[in-house]
């Protein structure tokens, strides 16, 4: 099959790199338009965003690939592999990975709202692979793109060069909606891009990229071949995961599924092998073939952490086994979150899960309950606590992980609480700072930095993750009208006056409510969460205390007044229907609640208590 | 056995803005047309009934003071035919007190009414004009006084409540009430239902109904008068000197049955339910067809029969027996209501347990509504 060979000069690896929403994904229609990919009638907006969820929020998640073949200028046709990114901080690792499989980047930056926050931390990875990077002005379109602006943004703040013209090595001004600068891009990539290198004569070595279930052709995994070439009827080896296949297709989305006789060194490409779960092919493993395979596997990835864990309960608890099914399924095409069996005095059994943002906590909670049909209560969101803990007659001293509220140790064991931190950079016009400085302040926030850029402030903060995952963004983007972008990085854990703080309704406490909070935020927060329960919960025929306690000690109290009346004044010539239509009513409305201390609260209660309030 | 016998007259002659029953403004009623047709419907009922004699019979409404009292008393004679009266039968007919109506009262006794529900509705000329009533305090006054006069039985009506109303005014008024020495009375607090007037009225924001918790309070002055008076509830909104109770409307409290014609009109026999059409000309033209006004029958199931009992007999102050309505509904009876939350209730101070019988006390009245809610098994109630 020698004709299929690609002469490695001819190859070109790129991501698609930029902060949210900048038109990446919009970049690569224009680029699998022109190329010839799909035509004009199998084009639809954003096509790589092929997931519902994708298309309706208008957002990528998934990274995708494509293989296009483009004849240059200079009479050559070039394979280009091209990775649409997605922008999200909580999907940086989707970036990372797409980032280790290329040579090269397009960093696209929005011509109207300049560098922002995941625009730095994209291109920083990518200048840390070695990449080269082409600067893309996109949206040129719009009346309010500054482009020169921008290329000088993008020189000072990212230090590229981005002023003289593409030719020169400066940056690209497209639209990507309209079209414009779109074959300049091509031209960039191929003049500016290196090739792979590679040995097609050396073992093979090849770097699982990523895995994902396909219901007709199972695990479907993206590889980047580094050395030797990949084909139909080897047998392979996982070099991490240990086990052997046998590769029973190989090919590349072109982007329509387009089997090939082989991947090549320097190519990427998908490949199958009768595998049924995603957990057999973990990403950043390395493939080689199991006669005369490489010696030692490359360097894999760094592990994603779960960072933001919360509970999932079935509405209905007899839905309990449903939501097994579900979750499982979901996980088998998407590794990303972590879930483990929890069971709550009263939400009956659900599932602790671990995730890797807000936002893809929202995800996974949404897929499941539209692509599963179920209704969902999710529990206060928390982080890993590192709990030390005194040894007892029994038992020596240690440390344990703690991610769920209910776990809390007995505090006259607990000697020190250790808690993750953030450092967040957050990029805002001047004339939010001051809200979002008093924001970082009340949760607990440490500045390390401030700088201005035009009309633009760039401040960094160390934060808490705990205070983050409480409503930060949701506040952040309310007090800045969405203007204000964020990004954050782990900075490991640091000692802090923990405690765990219970809601009592009508003196009972309810476990899905507890938080793990700051002694010298408990008592607002308690207030703010009484207070909200007091609004969330509906009268009933008793009154009901509703109190925040740390330990024995009540910080917070609200009463719900009983109700004095509540009766159908008439029932008269023997028409019983609409008391009838009031009572089925009163019991639907019931079986969508959960009872504690005889006091039903509704399903809504337990995730909008954990909002605070607008201040 | 009870077995009650309810006669819908459609008619007014202007639509209240808070009644939502089946009430319709005619310019001409063709009363030989509805005579037959009344009869008609009422031979239906009576073809598959039982030995029973009738107990009571009930000519609500709509104005069933509008009818000519001919038509009354040719209704009676049927039934009567069909039936047969019980020796101590009752029949009361609703009537509004405008002179007119009270003109009317004494052929009305002559036809047969023994005892008449009058809708006073309010002592006050400006809350009588708020409720859109035709009749001032003064006729109404004269009205009862007629009534007093000519039937063996009196009770009326009054609508408490209202927007604005001070507790200090019911109070007044209530007490003057109680001094006419009717045996029966019925105090509705105002509610506002779906599809009238004041519906629209509080959705447009004309006026705001009186919050809860006031009138919970005022729903307890009310049954602390009656009760010093000699009235006490016997029902959420009914108050009675004993031997004074409606017999007819404890029929349907206590789940007993009832044929119910005319418009609109529902019943209960053995376990079926039966409802009219509730357009007068549908109605007519269905007993025109086929000889009955039956819009629709239904067998009903035993939880549906059980929670229907429970619905309806705690209203009454006597409560229910659970093992009757259990063995009546052949339900096991310790699956009609929630044990846990019986006890809780009854903890609380607002169910009273003595044995298999439940009953809601006074503080448990004003909050049946929530506590049915509550107390009724999950299981009887269709999903
Ligand atoms: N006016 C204009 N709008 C554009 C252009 N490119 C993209 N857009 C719009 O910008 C929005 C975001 O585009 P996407 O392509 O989804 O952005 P993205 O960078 O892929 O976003 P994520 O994957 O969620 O990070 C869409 O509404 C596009 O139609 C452009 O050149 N001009
Ligand atoms: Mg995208």
């Amino acid at each position: 099959m020698g004709a299929a060979m690609t002469d490695l000069t001819k190859i070109r690896n790129f991501s698609i790199i930029a902060h949210i929403d900048h038109g990446k994904s919009t970049l690569a229609d224009r680029l699998i338009q022109v190329t010839g990919g799909l035509t004009d009638r199998e084009m639809s907006e954003q096509v790589l965003d092929n997931m519902d969820i994708e298309r309706e929020r208008g957002i990528t998640i998934k990274a995708q690939t494509v293989r296009l073949n483009y004849t240059a200028r200079d009479g050559e046709t070039y394979e280009l592999n091209l990775m649409d990114t997605p922008g999200h901080v909580d999907f940086a690792y989707e970036v990372s990975r797409s980032l280790a499989a290329c040579e090269g980047a397009l960093l696209v930056v929005d011509a109207a709202q300049g560098v922002e926050a995941q625009t730095l931390a994209n291109v920083y990875q990518s200048i840390e692979h070695d990449h080269e990077i082409v600067p893309v002005i996109n949206k040129i379109d719009l009346p309010a793109a500054e482009p020169d602006q921008v290329r000088a943004e993008i020189e000072d703040i990212i230090g590229l060069d981005a002023s003289g013209s593409w030719e020169e090595g400066g940056a690209v001004l497209t639209s990507a909606k309209s079209g414009i600068g779109v074959e300049d891009v091509l031209e960039a990539i191929v003049a500016r891009i290196p090739p792979p290198k590679g040995d097609r004569d050396a073992p093979l070595k090849a770097m699982l990229v990523d895995s994902w279930y396909d219901p007709y052709l199972g695990v479907v995994i993206l590889v980047r071949v580094i050395d030797g070439a990949i084909r139909k009827g080897q047998q392979v080896r996982f070099m991490q995961g240990g086990t052997q296949h046998l590769i029973d297709r190989v090919g590349a989305f072109t982007p329509k599924r387009t089997d090939l006789p082989e991947i090549g060194p320097g190519e990427i490409g998908f490949i199958t092998a009768q595998i049924k779960e995603v957990e057999q092919a973990r990403v950043g493993d390395t493939i080689t073939t199991v006669k005369g395979g490489a010696e030692a596997p490359l360097k894999g990835y760094k592990e994603v952490q779960p960072v933001v864990f919360c509970g999932l309960f079935p509405v209905d608890a007899a839905d309990f086994e449903k939501l097994r099914e579900s979750i499982g399924k979901l996980r088998l095409n998407d590794a990303s979150f972590s879930y483990e069996i929890e069971s709550s005095a009263a939400l009956g059994f659900g599932f602790r899960a671990g995730f890797l943002g807000l936002l893809h906590l929202e995800i996974i909670q949404e897929r499941l309950s539209r692509e599963y049909d179920l209704d969902l209560i999710t529990t206060a969101p928390s982080v890993v606590y590192r709990v030390h803990l005194g040894h007892t007659r029994t038992e020596d001293a240690k440390v344990i992980e703690i991610h769920n509220p209910a776990d809390w140790p007995d505090v006259n064991r607990i000697e020190v609480v250790e808690e993750p931190w953030i450092k967040a950079v957050i990029y805002t016009p001047d004339d939010y700072l001051g809200a979002i400085l008093k924001l970082c302040q009340d949760r607990r926030g440490i500045q390390t930095d401030l700088t201005y850029v035009g009309g633009r402030a760039q401040v960094s903060y160390e934060l808490p993750l705990n205070e983050v995952v409480f409503d930060f963004y949701d506040r952040l983007k309310s007090i800045s009208r969405g203007y204000a972008s964020f990004d954050y990085e782990q900075i490991g854990s640091r000692e802090g006056d923990l405690v765990k703080m219970n809601i009592l309704v009508n003196n009972e406490a309810v476990d899905a409510l507890s938080l793990i909070v700051h002694r010298s935020v408990a008592e607002e927060r308690g207030r703010g969460m009484c207070e909200r329960l007091k609004d969330l919960i509906p009268r009933h025929l008793f009154k009901i205390p509703i109190q925040a306690a740390i330990g024995g000690k009540i910080i917070a109290r609200e009463t719900i007044a009983a109700l004095r009346k509540d009766v159908t004044a008439k029932c008269y010539g023997g028409d019983i229907t609409r008391k009838k239509k009031l009572l089925e009513k009163q019991k639907k409305g019931k079986a969508r609640m959960r009872e504690y201390g005889n006091v039903s609260i509704p399903q809504e209660a337990f995730i909008a208590a954990l909002r605070m309030g607008e201040e | 056995m009870a077995r009650a016998l309810y006669i819908h007259w459609p008619f007014c002659a202007r639509k209240c803005p808070y009644c939502d029953f089946n009430s319709h403004v005619r310019a001409e009623v063709d009363y030989a047309r509805w005579q037959d047709a009344l009869v008609a419907d009422m031979r239906h009922e009576a073809a598959p009934a039982s030995e029973d004699t009738l107990t009571s019979i009930f000519f609500g409404g709509g104005t069933p003071s509008l009818m000519p009292p001919a038509l009354v008393e040719a209704l009676l004679r049927e039934a009567e035919a069909l039936w047969g009266f019980a020796p101590d039968i009752e029949i009361t007919l609703e009537a509004n007190p405008s002179s007119v109506e009270a003109a009317r009262f004494a052929a009305l006794a002559g036809a047969g009414i023994d005892r008449v529900s009058l809708g006073l509705q309010s002592l006050d000329d400006e809350a009588l004009r708020f409720l859109g009533r035709l009749h001032d305090a003064r006729e109404g006054l004269e009205a009862l006084d007629t009534a007093q006069r000519h039937f063996d039985r009196v009770s009326f009506d009054l609508i408490y409540a209202l927007p604005g109303q001070s507790e200090d005014s019911w109070r007044d008024q209530l007490s003057r009430s109680l001094g006419f020495g009717t045996g029966h009375v019925s105090l509705y607090q105002l509610t506002i239902e779906p599809g009238t007037r004041f519906a629209t009225d509080v959705r447009r924001g004309t006026f705001e109904p009186k919050d809860a918790d006031e009138a919970g309070d005022m729903y307890a002055l009310t049954h602390e008068l009656t009760e010093a008076a000699g009235l006490p509830a016997y029902e959420i909104s009914n108050h009675a000197r004993p031997g004074e109770k409606s017999r007819h409307n404890l029929t349907y409290w206590r789940y007993s049955d009832y044929a119910g014609i005319g418009p609109g009109a529902h019943g209960r026999r053995g376990g079926v339910a039966t409802q009219r059409h509730r357009k007068p000309e549908n109605w007519l033209a269905a007993v025109a067809r086929s000889g009955h006004g039956i819009a629709d029958e239904r067998a009903l199931g035993a939880s549906e029969q059980a929670s229907e009992a429970l619905l309806m007999g705690l209203r009454l102050a006597e409560g229910i027996d659970l093992a009757e309505i259990g063995a009546r509904s052949g339900l096991a009876f310790d699956t009609l209501v929630e044990p846990s939350k019986l006890a809780l209730y009854a903890d609380l101070g607002f169910l009273h347990l003595a044995g298999n019988r439940v009953q809601v006390t006074p503080r448990g009245m004003p909050l049946l509504d929530a506590l049915l809610g509550e107390i009724v098994a999950s299981d009887l109630v269709a999903a």
